[in-house]
């Protein structure tokens, strides 16, 4: 199993499972086009016939009522038909395995999966088994990948700060269980950002962080200073009784997001957070609702940028079809 | 190659056939990218004082499974509301129909107009749908290979025809 | 059935022979000549075995053949006729079986139900603890009697350390070998691969290297006091043969073996998840891999092994953390091994013995040579022979490996236990 099962021979987009292994021209051009897609949001009828006639699934395996929500509403903009299924607690449960549950919704003709589920690589296992007309996108497979969630981030970075290459850009928090951070850290190298950097005492940063490209810090000042976006990741409650931190009141004071830790970044340092977030633990309500946050942005982005991987998924992306567009005025 | 044709003559015999509608107030609305380039041209000439409107009908298309997404979707933009309102749609070629099918639908999505005429700088043969212009800036026979193009937009329009496989 | 083979080149590290000798087996089934033939021995059958090399068959420290328990991933029968196809002719089974072998019973029915199959020897390793709970002993003593060649509470851990020094305590009273794997429950946690760059990479629970150590360090302490003589089972890391080699210096009676993947893979080739690398313990970094070839080389690590463990199909069709472990490894045994030898880590002397002599010295059997008089045991291989693992190829009912549709050198041709030809390539195996 290789990165290329989400590319077919052409190059071609067929399913999104992880930002590694994309080139920077598909990552600018799924932005390119979710740009397209924002007008779509502000109109009176919210709708493109884009998708009309074509199946979409959202398999939550663990259940997730945000990321679901914005797959659904992206994929009813398209005008696709939508089923959500959540099998957290069903068939699976039951002793199915995660290929019969693919295999018995495949037979009832759908065409793209969004698929979530708590174990890294599910995606691309489901991938691997699927007929090739169906097409799969990742929603987030255990710590390993959140693609879209990382597509929107730096959609968001890019509304506001233009150009990547200069940005210094810190994320911080649970790094080692985050399927955020390493689809935002895949995606801000390839994008060829200045400096990423990791924040987190060493009990939340994976080993050999260094190799994906990233600086390690475990103080949190120090690593946000003079950065010009600063990525704040969700803490799992339970992250407490695995002895990785000692107490939300430590976890706080040294690497919650306050007005005074956020002044050590540059002026006009942006905010993100992907949610659901828990404030006073690793976010201050001051900075989530403060002048530097993008919190919101990102959500009404996240939308416009699954409508974009869905059309150029189930569309096919523009490598192989400028040539036939072009002959077909 | 390039077809020899006036535009500039031709966009101000468009501009008479459209005088006629200025009493009703219309709403100019171009299609992606060489409507557009000729709406705003239609649009000066007739010295309308609402923005012009611009429509990229890639979300509409009927290929779209067969050809695929286009990354270089511009954003349609309607800054003034079309409920209720006389809107003159520009399109550069008039062929099959099928692009003027999609802008209206997108049109529809956006609201409900009094009315809607179609101005087409070029006209040629190969209808699919019962679509026709009401205003036409020139007509032109062409064989089916045969493709017509306007290019060097929005300042030095000229037509260009390529000989296509079919 | 008489028999002599013929014109091969005759590997027996254990009688130090390495040239051209031919072999004469009575119908008893044991070697009766080395080189020349004992007066008036006339062969029923002649093998020509011009060009290939003749050794001692080979003896494989760890193969779980899934009978009793598991039937829908293989049997016996299955697992017996892949390991003669990979020139095995010994192997012993770990007690993890269902029910455990923790009762003489189970050994003989183990032992006596694949003596009616003739293919390979098989030695039960019998369980350290009932049930291999880590809290009783078992009756070695008695399952010492009925066969079992070593003790050993496979891949579940003892985890009280007083229960372990006992076991080792009682096995010493009685000579009997201890074997280990080392894998600290607490630092694996829900790991599933290497700590290192590819967990980071794939968000995928690691398991650290000092799972490994730690869990070594305490049994080394054990085996200082008890003077138990133990063998460490898959070392996966170069620290973990750094520490065997330490104890081996201070006069510990302490043996390892390293599985034939370890000495081939490493952590990168999870790739993107690949089920068929989730193994245990788990595949770690380069280094690591060449530290293993080392410690192989200088002799730290006496012994390579398959560490065999066929699966159903649906057990590798899952996320990388809930699939199983394991490789179906008998019929990939010799030719990864011979594959060191090309790439110059080993002589093919010293490939041998690591498959034979010291194996079985491990095990204080007396298998693994080839000396007049000792049962015919006999492994024919082409070294040169170059085939594709597919699976339509593999005997074994589990087709879990890495290395399918990869391209192997070395291949057996003929596989003679007891005296008996049970395996010879292209035919149909008849015992």
């Amino acid at each position: 199993m290789t990165q290329d099962l989400q590319l077919d021979h052409n190059g071609r987009l067929k399913h999104f499972l992880t930002i590694e292994g994309l080139s920077r021209r598909t990552i600018l051009e799924i932005l390119d086009t979710a740009k397209s897609f924002i007008s779509v949001g502000e109109r009176e009828i919210k709708k493109v016939p884009l998708l009309r006639g074509k199946t979409i699934v959202n398999l939550f395996f663990e259940s997730s009522t945000r990321t679901r929500t914005t797959f659904e509403i992206a994929a009813k903009r398209l005008s696709a038909d939508v089923i959500n299924l959540n099998i957290a607690t069903s068939s699976t449960a039951k002793g199915e395995t995660l290929l019969d549950t693919v295999r018995n919704l495949e037979a009832m003709h759908t065409d793209l999966f969004v698929v979530r589920h708590k174990r890294s690589g599910a995606a691309h296992m489901i991938a691997a088994h699927v007929p090739a007309h169906v097409h799969i996108i990742n929603a987030g497979d255990g710590s390993h990948a959140h693609p879209t969630q990382a597509m929107l981030d730096v959609f968001t970075i890019r509304e506001h700060k233009g150009a990547f290459e200069k940005l210094k850009v810190a994320i911080v928090g649970d790094i080692q269980h985050s399927r955020v951070a390493r689809s935002q850290i895949h995606a801000l190298k390839t994008l060829g950002v200045a400096e990423i950097r990791a924040i987190a005492p060493r009990t939340l940063m994976p080993i050999a962080v260094e190799r994906l490209g990233v600086m390690p810090f475990t103080d949190m000042r120090e690593g946000l200073d003079s950065v010009d976006v600063v990525l704040m990741l969700r803490l799992q409650t339970e992250r407490m009784t695995g002895a990785l931190i000692p107490s939300e009141q430590e976890y706080f004071n040294l690497y919650g997001l306050t007005p005074a830790k956020l002044a050590c970044a540059k002026k006009d340092a942006i905010v993100m957070h992907p949610g659901p977030m828990n404030r006073g633990l690793e976010i201050d309500s001051a900075v989530a609702d403060g002048p530097q946050s993008v919190i919101l942005p990102q959500v009404t982005n996240g939308i416009a940028v699954r409508m974009a991987i869905m059309a150029l998924i189930l569309g096919g992306s523009p490598a192989e079809s400028r040539a036939r567009r072009a002959a077909d005025a | 190659m390039t077809a020899s044709l006036d535009i500039d003559a031709t966009i101000r015999r468009m501009t008479q056939s459209l005088h006629g509608l200025l009493k009703k107030h219309p709403v100019m609305v171009g299609i992606h990218t060489g409507g557009v380039w000729v709406a705003q041209r239609l649009h000066k000439e007739l010295g309308l004082t609402e923005p012009l409107g611009t429509l990229d009908i890639s979300f509409y298309r009927d290929d779209f499974t067969r050809i695929g997404m286009n990354p270089q979707v511009k954003a349609s933009n309607l800054p003034v509301s079309v409920d209720d309102r006389h809107v003159i749609l520009v399109d550069d070629v008039l062929h099959t129909g099928r692009t003027i099918r999609a802008a209206l639908n997108e049109l529809f999505d956006y609201g409900r107009p009094a009315s809607v005429t179609l101005a087409a700088l070029i006209v040629r043969d190969g209808r699919e749908l019962p679509i026709e212009a009401q205003v036409t800036g020139e007509h032109m026979h062409l064989t089916k290979r045969q493709h017509v193009k306007l290019i060097g937009g929005p300042d030095r329009l000229q037509l260009e025809i390529q000989e296509g496989s079919g | 059935m008489s028999l002599a083979i013929k014109g091969g080149h005759l590997i027996d590290p254990a009688n130090r022979i390495n040239g051209k000798r031919d072999i004469y087996i009575n119908s008893d089934g044991f070697v009766a000549g080395i080189g020349r033939a004992p007066s008036g021995f006339k062969a029923r059958r002649t093998i020509d075995a011009t060009g290939q090399i003749v050794c001692p068959g080979l003896v494989d420290l760890r193969a779980r053949l899934r009978e009793p328990g598991l039937e829908h991933k293989a049997t016996l029968e299955s697992e017996l006729k892949a390991a003669v196809a990979g020139g095995i002719t010994t192997l012993c089974c770990p007690p993890d079986t269902r029910p455990v072998i923790d009762t003489p019973a189970m050994a003989q029915m183990i032992q006596s139900r694949a003596w009616r199959f003739g293919y390979a020897f098989i030695h039960p390793l019998g369980a350290l603890t009932r049930n291999l709970e880590g809290k009783l002993l078992t009756d070695m003593e008695a399952l010492d009697d009925a066969g079992c060649v070593a003790f050993t509470n496979a891949l579940a851990p003892v985890i009280d350390t007083l229960v372990l020094r006992r076991a080792m305590e009682y096995a010493a009273s009685f000579d009997l070998t201890v074997f280990l794997h080392c894998e600290d429950p607490w630092l694996k946690a829900a790991g599933c691969c290497h700590e290192g760059e590819v967990s980071t990479r794939l968000g995928l629970p690691g398991i650290p290297e000092a799972a490994e150590t730690v869990a070594i360090a305490r049994d080394l302490a054990l085996i200082d006091q008890t003077r138990v003589r133990a063998h460490f089972c898959g070392l996966s890391s170069g620290r973990a043969v750094q520490m065997i080699a330490e104890a081996q210096r201070r006069g510990l009676p302490v043996t390892a073996d390293v599985t034939a993947h370890h000495l081939h893979l490493s952590e990168q080739d999870v790739g993107y998840f690949d089920t068929q690398c989730h193994v245990q313990p788990p595949l770690r970094s380069r280094r690591d891999r060449e530290a293993l070839r080392r410690g192989l080389k200088q002799g730290v690590i006496g012994a390579i092994c398959s560490d065999h463990q066929p699966h159903e199909p649906d057990a590798k069709l899952a996320p990388f953390s809930e699939s199983e472990p394991g490789i179906s490894g008998l019929e990939t045994l010799l030719p990864l091994t011979l594959q060191l030898v090309g790439e110059r880590v080993l002589t093919l002397v010293e490939a041998v013995a690591r498959l034979t002599q010291r194996p079985a010295d491990i095990l204080g059997l007396e298998s693994g040579r080839l000396s007049v008089g000792a049962t015919a045991d006999v492994c024919v291989f082409d070294p040169k022979e170059r085939w594709r693992l597919t699976p339509d190829r593999l005997i074994s009912r589990g087709h879990n490996t890495p290395f399918l549709r990869r391209e192997l050198e070395g291949r057996v041709i003929c596989t003679i236990v007891g005296g008996r030809v049970v395996y010879e390539a292209d035919k149909k195996v008849a015992p």
